[in-house]
This record gives C-alpha cells, structure tokens and sequence, in this order.
C-alpha cells in the first residue's frame, strides 16, 4: 500500500487529499466534495490536464489566438501537444469556441479556440488598432 | 468642451465594471462605461489559463471566455462603451468626471458613479533591492500581456519573486513556451497563490519553490545577468545572514502583490488601512452617496468570481439610486479580530439587501470557528488558508437578529478550533 498527499485542482478551495493505493483501489480522504475523489483516483492511475496556450494566427487583428483542449489531456502529452500548436498558422477571422485540431495526438480531444480574432482591416480603412511590429513566427524574444 | 448627461457612468471595463454596466443597463439606466484601452475585458483578456468561473457559472473558463460571455451582454443590452479614455478628475461637488481621449476633452455628468478601476501592480521600485537597474525586470501581468497577447517572450532563463498566482500562472506559461523558470522564491513562510495553482504551475514541471527566501540584491550592466538570494527568518522576517547564493538569469519576473488603484477618488472618499482600497458599505457605496465602487479597487480578491458578484450589486444599487433618488443610509461597521486581515465591506447597511463577507485569515488554520455579532451567528469552515479569501453569507435572517440585538457594530472573528 502507497500513501500520496495530493492537492485538489478541481476548484479554487484546493483541498488537501490522500490517496491510499493498493492494487486494485484509490481511497481518498480529505476531499470536500466529490470532484476530489474523482481528481485523485485520475491522478494516482493517469495525471491528466486542460491544456491552454496560444497559436499564431496571420492576418488577424492579433497576432494569437488563445486556445485550450476541450478535455484534459494525458500530462505526458503537454510537451508534444505544445509542439504540435508551435508547428501551426491560422488565418482569421477565428470564433470563439471555434474547433482548431480535431482528435489532437489521437487523444479524441479537440484544440479550441478561446477568444474570437477578428479580420485586420484593409489598408483604406486606417492603420490596425493592434501594431504588429515584428513578422509573425514563433514566439518572438524582445 | 463636450457635456454628456447619462444615469450611471461605470469606470474601468474589466470584470467588475462590466458586471455592474449590465445590472445597470437592464434596471433601465442610460449606462456609459469608460475604459482606457482599446477594448473591454480588463486583465481577463491576457488570462488565457482556466479556472474561472466556477461560482458564477458553475463551469471553468478561461479568462478570455468569461470575459466574452459579459461583453455579448454588453453589447445585446445597450451599454454605451467609451474605449480609449482616460479620465483626469472626479469633481465630487459638481458630480462631473473629466475625461480626455481622441474626440478631446468630455466632462459627464452621470447621476450615479460606479468606480472599477481595478488594481495595479506593485512595483521592483518599491522593493527597494539593491544592485543595478538593469533591463529584464518585469511584473508578471506585464511579462503576461508580452506573452498571451503580443506573442512577445522577455527571456531565456528566468527567476521568479513572489509566489502570487499570477507569477505562478507565469512560471507554467514561460515553461511551455520555451524558457528555463529556476525557481520562485517567498519572503513569508506560506505561499501567496492558491494550492491548486503550486500544484498545477509549480510542481507538474518541477519548479522549485523557496518560502522564506527572497532577492536581496540585482546584477547586470544593460540586462539583467544574476540575482543573489538569501533566507529569512519565518518570524521575524529578518535576513538570516550567510545564507546568501547566487543564481545566474536574464529574466526577473515579480509577484509581489497588487495595490488598489484609486487615485480618482482618494482625496474625497474614505479608504481602508488594511485592504490598502476605498471603503465601501454592503451596498458597494463609498463614503460618498453617489459614488460606488467594487472589485480590487476595494480590496485585492483572489477569485474574479467574487469581484463580479460585488459588481453587481454596485450596478444594482447605483440602479436603484438612479431610480428613487436616494439609499437607506444608516450603517454599521464591520470590525474585525486580530486574526483577519482583508475585509469586504466595512459598513453594513441596516436596512439593505443580504449581501456577502469576504474575508482573508492571517493564519493557516485545519478548522477554524467564524463568529459574526457578538451574537448573530457562527459557522465553521476547514481549511482555511491566507491565500484563499472566505466568504461568509449574511442573509435576511442575520438583518433581522441584528436589528434586534441592536447592535452598534459587527465583529467579525476567526478562531482555531481543533
């Protein structure tokens, strides 16, 4: 039997739980509700997060767009799934809630866009309210 | 110079202000909301991690989603926006607020004011460290805004100072993006960001955190080269002398706190000691009739949540001003023990609405007993944690037994129980 101090991230309160695994069970203890025992049981057997990032997006009024996975994703596939979204372009106009990878690294969850990217105005219409300074590429250094 | 007479005026367009622009908007008001950049949203925009709205939509959004779910109301129900103004004075006699922005100067004239002017960050001046002022030294809502929304990334290798969420939220952002996060360092003995955000920022990429450590002193001609840490004692707070070491970096990011900003108003209107921001009643009045207030200008929350929820009540009862001409104006003050340190509001209305106590305890405590009078009602809540405010519910039935008791004040205590 494995003893395992774990903290809750379901929610802001930030419960403090135990985890007592053996074999075949996770008991919990100190949860303040039932997402603990849910949270802790995924922890222990298979760690898993909602991913939230950035992709660049071109002819935007913004450079990004913000993004997060429509359900958590195994924690051993951060790294790669941040690769994955480095590795593309999108064009606004992006909706929010708008799907951007379907099935991302075969896990059956979706890349989703967070906020809406509206079109950047033609030239006539006046500068962008947003300057682009730089050319768009992967995260630029200051 | 332009004149606009409106019934309520909201300043600052983030979370609070909008909420309180709704409530205002649907109560029949003719609503204007001022705001000094170029869109609404406030700092939620740069926010793009989850875990919002939990208490208030009962699901986790990223700061950009629960943003847009206020600016489609605010567009659908008619709140008149002003982007891209600034305001230079409140005049609390005349009731008229200066603002400046590209159609020049526009004084309003608004039967009730809501200020939502939010909090800015503490800055590496007031820290006072020694050393050079060398570039690479950034707050981390502004390291935040390079990264979320400029696609902008100030280093290579960073340091943390202070172990409020956002820094902690940065420490997991720089990571993903690239950058080598050694270490966040606090000067007090406890964390100041959430537990959930220690284990989901800190400890899922192996960052360390040092508690009772702190920088003592900066390094670098034009860029920043290295920072020397030392530890401090968990009582006194005093620098343990030999415990100093050296950490090479380019990148400072601090998360020393957030100051109330209420420069606008404080010359007029009472301001709390403790919570650094403007006093305000269970109403979410200030001190003056005709001036509302909510959100981290009334105190630093830790849970955008609850700074919506005290929007709304600000837009109800600016609202209902408008609309009768006046509130119930006797009071009570909220006092508090020892124990607790921040506290919303400071002044109970008697004859008001129920409304909510949040509170911040000094002290970690395993199970804690909250007393509201003398003699209104206890409760006890587990787990209670500096970094996490408590919130306390005073509803009808504590009115009434108020009232009864005829009670002068209300103390607010906190006490350990086993």
């Amino acid at each position: 039997m494995e003893k395992r101090g774990l903290t809750c991230i379901s929610c802001p309160l930030g419960c403090d739980l135990e985890a007592e695994v053996t074999a075949d069970t996770v008991t919990v203890t100190g949860n303040r509700c039932e997402k603990g025992v849910v949270y802790a049981k995924a922890e222990v057997l298979n760690p898993q997060r909602v991913v939230t990032s950035n992709v660049l997006v071109e002819g935007g009024l913004s450079p990004l767009v913000s993004v997060k996975t429509s359900a958590p994703i195994p924690k051993g596939l951060i790294g790669k799934m941040i690769q994955e979204l480095k590795n593309i372009r999108l064009h606004a106009p992006i909706r929010i809630g708008q799907v951007l990878i379907r099935d991302l690294l075969g896990t059956g969850v979706d890349v989703v866009a967070t906020r809406a990217v509206e079109l950047l105005p033609t030239a006539q219409s006046g500068p962008s309210p947003i300057p682009i300074s730089h050319p768009i590429d992967v995260c630029v250094k200051l | 110079m332009r004149e606009v007479i409106t019934d309520t005026l909201v300043i600052g367009g983030g979370a609070s202000g909008m909420a309180a622009a709704v409530e205002c908007v649907e109560r029949g008001c003719r609503t204007i909301l001022v705001e000094r950049e170029e869109s609404i949203g406030g700092v939620l925009n740069q926010c793009i991690h989850n875990g919002f709205g939990l208490h208030v939509f009962k699901e986790e959004l990223t700061g950009p989603e629960y943003a847009q779910l206020f600016k489609s109301q605010i567009h659908q129900k008619g709140v008149e926006i002003q982007p891209d103004l600034f305001v230079v004075n409140i005049d609390p006699k005349r009731r008229e607020v200066v603002t400046m922005g590209k159609g020049g100067c526009v004084v309003y004239r608004p039967r009730a004011l809501i200020m939502t002017t939010g909090a800015r960050e503490r800055p590496f001046s007031s820290l006072r460290i020694p050393g050079t002022r060398p570039a690479g030294i950034y707050t981390a809502g502004v390291a935040q805004r390079f990264v979320n929304l400029y696609n902008r990334l100030p280093g290579d290798r960073a340091f943390i100072l202070g172990s409020g969420d956002i820094g902690l939220i940065m420490a997991r952002r720089l990571t993903l993006e690239g950058m080598k996060v050694l270490g966040v360092a606090e000067l007090m003995p406890h964390p100041g960001g959430l537990a959930r955000n220690i284990a989901q920022c800190l400890d899922d990429f192996d960052i360390p955190l040092r508690l009772s450590t702190s920088v003592v002193e900066v390094r670098g001609r034009e860029r920043l080269e290295g920072i020397t840490l030392a530890k401090f004692d968990p009582v006194t707070l005093q620098r343990i002398p030999g415990t100093e070491e050296r950490v090479d970096c380019d990148t400072l990011i601090l998360s020393v706190g957030l100051l109330p900003q209420n420069e606008l108003i404080e010359s007029f209107v009472e301001t709390e000691p403790v919570n650094r921001g403007v006093k305000v009643d269970s109403f979410m009045r200030t001190t003056h009739p005709w001036i509302f207030a909510a959100g981290n200008n009334v105190a630093i929350y830790d849970l955008v949540d609850f700074v919506t929820l005290d929007g709304k009540i600000a837009g109800q009862s600016a609202a209902r001003m408008v609309r009768d001409g006046f509130l119930p104006e006797k009071r009570i003050p909220l006092a508090r023990s020892e124990q607790i340190g921040t506290l919303i509001p400071s002044f109970c209305c008697v004859e008001g609405q129920p409304f909510t106590i949040y509170f911040r305890s000094k002290k970690t405590m395993k199970k804690a007993r909250v007393s509201i009078g003398p003699g209104i009602f206890e409760t006890v809540r587990l787990g209670i944690k500096p970094s996490e405010m408590v919130d306390i519910p005073f509803t009808v039935k504590h009115l009434g037994k108020l009232k009864q008791l005829g009670l002068t004040k209300i103390e607010i205590s906190i006490k350990e129980v086993p």
